[in-house]
């Protein structure tokens, strides 16, 4: 398999930078853009650095982007973006766009889908993705010219519309329910979590309060004093090592976003199937009613009712020569139809094919990325564990001393 | 007399928890001198025509000679304690008398009997006791000794005699006017500074009450969400293959953390709690001893300066404001050997409740540690086999 572009160039989304411009009302907005480095890597014999090359981006690009992926590709679970806007905040973050917190976490999330989708073996090949790592004028146009907006209406109506399927292959039907459940308990998760972290900052942080008035009391004790001085001050760095704290379980909460994001992206998939089979079975039916027509034409019986059938009965028969021309056009369609739905059928195969070779990829991907997130979350607790352990020893040696 | 006509008990009469006995002979001193033992315990609810009250179980083993017995068990309600402290205050003016849980609690109280607020007071009813026992005078009391040892019928009768309601009231007016008058601007210099600390001492001690309670709720709070933040993990694993293991490794995880917060908090309720609340009562205590012993000086002042504006006759006040002077160095020098007193248990106190709170989240945080540990452990035990298991505890 042909190497990946990830392998091939370093991608990084190094800086964020706060613009104002006119938006397409004319309206001043205020924007951020990404700084995109990239730079080819060269084998290490060589001894020398490429040369960086790097473009501004800002959000709306990127959605152009993976709108234009998700068009063109539909059988691949593409990789989403983060969150438009901050979600599953809890009280000390901010809900702000612009909040460099927020900014910063966005930076390192649109850093990850590049790489991500460098990574495909697929997506990594298209010539959109690698323009707009590396030319910077004229890319919106580029992708416009390549005319998936009209896919993208019909894409998008498919995603919404309700419609029976007879004979959905098991498989996707399953992978949807999947991907709903994910979507459920994931979102639940995270907003747990938030309320979890809005509750822990409370505990470390009232214990803050300790320090002050241990400082004051220790004014008039003269053996307790240095004993109650010192522990508020370790009181005041266990209050303050909170913040460290939650701002690393935010990388954690956003590892998880992502998935959460991914689940509607494996859904799209399966809604691409459905609309697929769904398609191929009007096709389907379309045909067997054409020749049921041309049968009846032809043989002169009627089995089923028909409006046209019940007109001609009243106001006349046709004429043998209408007859004929009917039964010529219903031929030729009846042929059209048989290699339309032949197309479609190998279609419907490719597309079960391949969707199901990148459902496999993402599988993986995903089971490993969510073992190493919660692994991650472990080595968390444990060492905001041995930061309290830490705190808490000292305080109990100054208190001892009291 | 009241009539028993219903008596429920609220717990099967479990004796003291060890730890609470182990630091009953902590309590300054040297123990091995003790030869009193107390414990209040068994609340039972008493319903009559005209009330519902509480009775609690006073245990004494003692070995003094003065009493009659080395073993004795009575009933005692909350009003028996009042009149205990109220007879010690009369009976020891300048000595600082250990504070009895309040009448009521103001917030969040919906029955008056419910079982929390029967425990937390039937720990300080117990405390209150053996703080009078550890005493060096108080410990002595007459008023004591019948609390301790008299039927209720005894006890009831004995309540009848001694200064009524009205005369006490009486007395506590007189006090009361007096201290505004005089004793505070010939205070001498070690009482000043003895002021001056408690009022910066119950300042403070009011505000880590505060602080503890504040801590406690916020726990509460962070347990309540933990509840429901381990489950959701468990039904996530219901809907994977590969990583469910980790998902319920994690979903355990969090539920031992909880229990652990849980465990935190008990702590937090048995000791510093009660403790830091004790001793807001107390900084009350001693404000009203420090008056007490202003308004004995104050009386001395008055006699001195209504002298001091006769220039003849002397002799008749010269015996009467002879004993006054003594009643005052009396109280100076009890209150002073007593505050000394009070001074060291409160550091020997504060020491060891903060010590032991440091414990108890150093107990947390360890109990999470190692939960977390061994998950991070069984998560990498298919890269490292051999060296895991000789690291495993």
């Amino acid at each position: 398999m042909e190497d990946c572009l990830a392998k091939k160039m370093e991608i990084t989304v190094s800086e964020a930078e706060k613009r104002t411009g006119r938006n397409a009302v004319n309206m001043q907005e205020t924007y951020t853009a990404y700084l995109i480095e990239t730079r080819a890597v060269e084998s290490q014999s060589e001894g020398q650095c490429a040369p960086v090359d790097s473009l501004w981006r800002r959000y709306s690009e990127f959605e152009l982007l993976r709108n234009y992926l998700s068009v063109t590709y539909p059988h691949i679970v593409v990789p989403p973006l983060p969150e438009k806007r901050a979600d599953f905040v809890w009280h000390k973050l901010s809900a702000d766009n612009m909040d460099p917190d927020f900014v910063e976490r966005r930076r390192i999330g649109l850093e990850n889908f590049l790489l991500r989708v460098a990574s495909h073996p697929v997506l990594c090949q298209d010539k959109i993705f690698y323009s707009f790592l590396t030319q910077e004028g004229g890319w919106k146009e580029m992708v416009n010219e390549t005319g998936f907006q009209l896919k993208a209406d019909s894409r998008l109506k498919a995603l919404n519309a309700t419609f029976r399927v007879k004979n959905p292959d098991k498989r996707f039907t399953e992978l949807k329910h999947y991907s709903d459940e994910l979507q459920s308990v994931i979102s639940h998760l995270l907003r747990v979590r938030a309320r979890v972290a809005d509750r822990l900052y409370g505990v470390y942080k009232v214990h803050g309060n300790y320090g002050r008035v241990f400082s004051e009391w220790s004014a008039i004790e003269k053996e307790m004093g240095d004993g109650l001085q010192s522990a508020g001050h370790h009181m005041d760095v266990y209050a303050a090592s909170i913040d460290d704290i939650l701002e690393e379980e935010e990388h954690y909460a956003d590892q998880l976003k992502e998935y959460l994001f991914y689940a509607e992206a494996l859904r799209a998939v399966c809604r691409k199937h459905e609309l697929m089979q769904y398609d191929l079975e009007m096709a389907a039916q379309d045909l067997t009613s054409k020749k049921q027509q041309c049968e009846e034409l032809a043989t002169g019986t009627v089995r089923t009712f028909s409006l046209k059938g019940m007109t001609s009965k009243l106001f006349g028969q046709e004429t043998p020569e209408q007859r004929e021309a009917k039964i010529k056009v219903l031929e030729e369609q009846i042929q059209e139809g048989e290699e339309q739905l032949k197309s479609k059928n190998l279609e419907g195969r490719d597309f079960v094919k391949s969707a199901w070779a990148d459902i496999e990829r993402f599988k993986e991907q995903k089971n490993h990325d969510l073992k190493e997130a919660l692994i991650s979350y472990a080595v968390m607790q444990i060492s905001m564990c041995k930061k309290g352990i830490q705190v808490w020893t000292n305080a109990k040696e100054c208190f001892s001393k009291m | 007399d009241t009539s028993l006509a219903e008596v429920n008990s609220f717990s099967t009469s479990v004796p003291i928890s060890p730890s609470s006995m182990i630091n009953q002979y902590k309590f300054e001193d040297e123990p091995e001198l003790r030869d009193l033992f107390i414990t209040v315990d068994d609340p039972e609810s008493h319903i009559t025509a005209i009330e519902t009250f509480i009775t609690y179980r006073v245990v004494t083993k003692t070995s003094r000679g003065e009493f009659d017995s080395s073993e004795y068990e009575v009933r005692r309600r909350y009003q028996d304690f009042l009149w205990l402290k109220s007879k010690l205050e009369e009976a020891h003016p300048a000595l600082i008398i250990p504070p009895l849980p309040e009448k009521f609690i103001m917030k969040g109280m919906v029955e008056r009997f419910n079982d929390e607020f029967i425990e937390t007071r039937r720990k300080a009813l117990h405390k209150f006791l053996n703080r009078i026992a550890d005493h060096p005078t108080l410990t002595f009391n007459e008023d004591f000794k019948i609390f301790l040892t008299a039927q209720a019928w005894e006890l009831s009768s004995h309540k009848k005699q001694g200064p009524g309601l009205l005369s006490r009231m009486g007395q506590t007016v007189r006090a009361v006017a007096s201290s505004v008058r005089g004793g505070v601007k010939n205070r001498p210099e070690m009482f000043i500074e003895i002021n001056d600390y408690v009022e910066t001492f119950s300042q403070k001690i009011n505000v880590l009450d505060k602080i503890a309670h504040r801590i406690y709720k916020e726990e509460r709070e962070y347990f309540n969400e933990m509840k429901e933040y381990g489950p959701i993990h468990t039904l996530w694993s219901a809907s994977e293959e590969d990583i469910a293991d980790s998902l319920k490794g994690v979903a355990s995880c969090i539920d031992k953390c909880c229990k652990a917060t849980e465990r935190r908090m008990a702590g937090l309720s048995e000791n510093l709690l009660p403790i830091l609340h004790e001793y807001v009562l107390y900084s009350e205590i001693l404000m009203g001893v420090l008056k007490r012993r202003d308004q004995i000086q104050g009386e001395l002042d008055s006699k001195v300066d209504a002298l001091a504006n006769k220039k003849t006759e002397k002799d008749p006040f010269s015996e009467e404001i002879g004993k006054l002077e003594d009643k005052v160095e009396c109280a100076n020098n009890a209150l002073k050997a007593d505050w000394d007193r009070w001074k060291q248990n409160m550091q020997f106190d504060m020491r060891s409740t903060f010590t032991n709170m440091a414990e108890n989240n150093l107990r947390y945080y360890e109990e999470c540690l190692a939960t977390w540990e061994s998950f991070l452990a069984s998560q990498t035990v298919d890269l490292h086999v051999e060296e895991d298991s000789e690291d495993r505890p």
